[in-house]
């Protein structure tokens, strides 16, 4: 579903991703896991074709999104929804018009009806109810932002979502609540995933795959046992504090 | 030498800006909701200040121009001076300046903020051009009220000009308005519409092209937002001054 080959991006002198190469497979979770600044951000940026790279390429559902501009990088979004870190909604709109926002804009003939049962269905997968459709995302507190971030990422029936982020900054029970949505997102509807993430007990809850990115390179990759069994001394270090606490 | 590079790379990226803006112009769907809600911000937001100062403009200009005809004996033709400054020059020059403190300033700080704060990228994910539905409607509103604008800027001024003329310089009403009528011409209001449609597009694409290429949190905001105060300002009177100069240079 996702191929990533091959994958440099530099920002001036610093080289932030070199060389990376990885699949993720239709229908499952790849965690991408990494320190802050280690490049997952930009690498999830490669993805959907907000960033072009150096070298290398991305190919989406069979398109080389790393080649596409314009009308045509455009299009081809279609088949993504996105939770940013910072939730990014839209602060001038109330949550319905944030969540109805994508379905809006791909059939603007829908009508006011449908919609709204899609948005309320959408808000249903993530646990919200009927009764924030009227809020505005500055009255929301960080874990129902992140939900109306998510609602909003599944109600246009994408193929893929990308997260970035999505448990940063949120308490242990809505860390597992999120965990849980991106579980149902999988099992309800079937979506591919890639979560970028430095919380580790979140990623190996989720994963069924992943990769641990350390200055630019994968230092490792596979299924959690896979990874968790990894020799490469950063891992090691990356991940024994954790274990060590479990 | 590294500071003249990046003022070029600067005014490449703003035209670049503009042609991707009419490109995206021209293609459906064309939101008019959004235009209109612009139209409003933009438009009817910023009639008010803009009347009020050109009531003041038009009344500043009958006092100075009677005070320099007077010497000629020729305060009658303050009324054709005061209308042909504020239709030609003043009418378009002011509201688009005011329209740049008012309207420009929110516009760069509005799209700024939803840089970085992710919801422009957030919009591209989501597989809509965000120059198409947040760029386009600024920019078409901005070309399409500023005209509107400076029409009532005139109007307002000429209103001013007339009342401190008439009233408090004591030019006879007759020959105020003969003079006006006589002088100002179809082409003079021609020129100066066309000046405010040219500095609502530029005024607006200098605006929206800082917002969206603003970086550096809050700060970058802060900083993007003065300089498309000071760019719009000069762009302004640059551009006014080359369409005067192609009108009877």
């Amino acid at each position: 579903m996702i191929r990533i080959s091959g994958l440099s991006k530099a920002f001036g002198d610093k080289e932030v991703l070199r060389g990376i190469s990885l699949d993720v497979e239709e229908g499952t979770t790849f965690v991408v896991l990494g320190a802050s600044g280690s490049g997952k951000t930009v690498l999830l940026k490669h993805v959907i074709g907000l960033l072009k790279p150096d070298a290398g390429t991305v190919h989406v559902d069979g398109m080389e999104i790393s080649a596409l501009s314009g009308r045509a990088l455009t299009e081809a979004r279609r088949v993504f929804g996105m939770v940013f870190q910072g939730a990014a909604l839209f602060d001038s709109m109330t949550v319905f018009d944030n969540v109805a926002f994508p379905v809006r804009e791909r059939e603007r003939r829908i009508p006011h009806d449908e919609l709204l049962a899609r948005v309320i269905e959408s808000l249903r997968v993530v646990d919200l109810g009927e009764d924030v459709l009227d809020e505005w995302p500055s009255q929301l507190s960080g874990g129902m932002r992140k939900r109306v971030s998510l609602a909003r990422a599944l109600v246009a029936n994408p193929k893929i979502v990308l997260y970035d982020e999505p448990t940063t900054g949120l308490d242990p029970i809505t860390t597992n609540s999120v965990d849980s949505m991106i579980d149902q997102a999988k099992h309800r509807r079937g979506v591919t995933s890639m979560v970028i993430s430095h919380d580790i007990a979140s990623a190996f809850r989720v994963a069924d795959r992943l990769a641990v990115l350390y200055d630019g390179r994968i230092a490792a990759q596979g299924t959690p046992e896979e990874v968790r069994r990894s020799d490469d001394p950063y891992v090691q270090r990356f991940l024994s504090l954790w274990f060590e606490k479990q | 030498m590294g500071r003249i590079r990046a003022v070029f790379e600067d005014f490449g990226g703003q035209v670049l800006f503009a042609g991707e803006t009419l490109a995206w112009a021209v293609r459906p769907p064309f939101r008019l909701e959004l235009l209109l809600h612009q139209a409003a911000a933009i438009g009817v937001g910023s009639t008010f200040i803009v009347a009020v100062t050109g009531l003041f403009s038009g009344m500043v200009l009958a006092l100075q121009g009677n005070y320099a005809m007077r010497q000629f004996g020729a305060e009658g033709y303050v009324g054709g001076f005061v209308a042909i400054s504020l239709v030609r020059e003043l009418g378009p020059v002011f509201t688009a300046l005011m329209v740049t403190g008012r309207s420009g300033s929110a516009i760069t700080t509005e799209l700024g903020t939803m840089r970085v704060t992710e919801q422009i990228d957030a919009m591209e994910s989501m597989a809509v051009n965000p120059v198409h539905y947040l760029v386009v409607p600024r920019v078409v509103a901005a070309t399409l009220m500023m005209p509107i604008l400076s029409v009532v800027f005139s109007a307002m001024g000429y209103l001013g000009g007339y009342l401190i003329g008439v009233y408090v310089s004591l030019i006879p009403p007759g020959p105020y308005l003969d003079h006006t009528k006589s002088m100002l011409d179809v082409p003079d209001m021609t020129h100066g519409l066309s000046k405010a449609v040219m500095f609502g597009a530029v005024v607006s694409l200098i605006a929206t092209y800082r917002g969206y290429s603003a970086s550096g949190g809050a700060r970058g905001v802060g900083d993007a937002t003065t300089q498309a105060v000071v760019w719009s300002s000069v762009a302004i009177l640059v551009v006014d001054y080359l369409l005067t100069f192609i009108s009877i240079g």
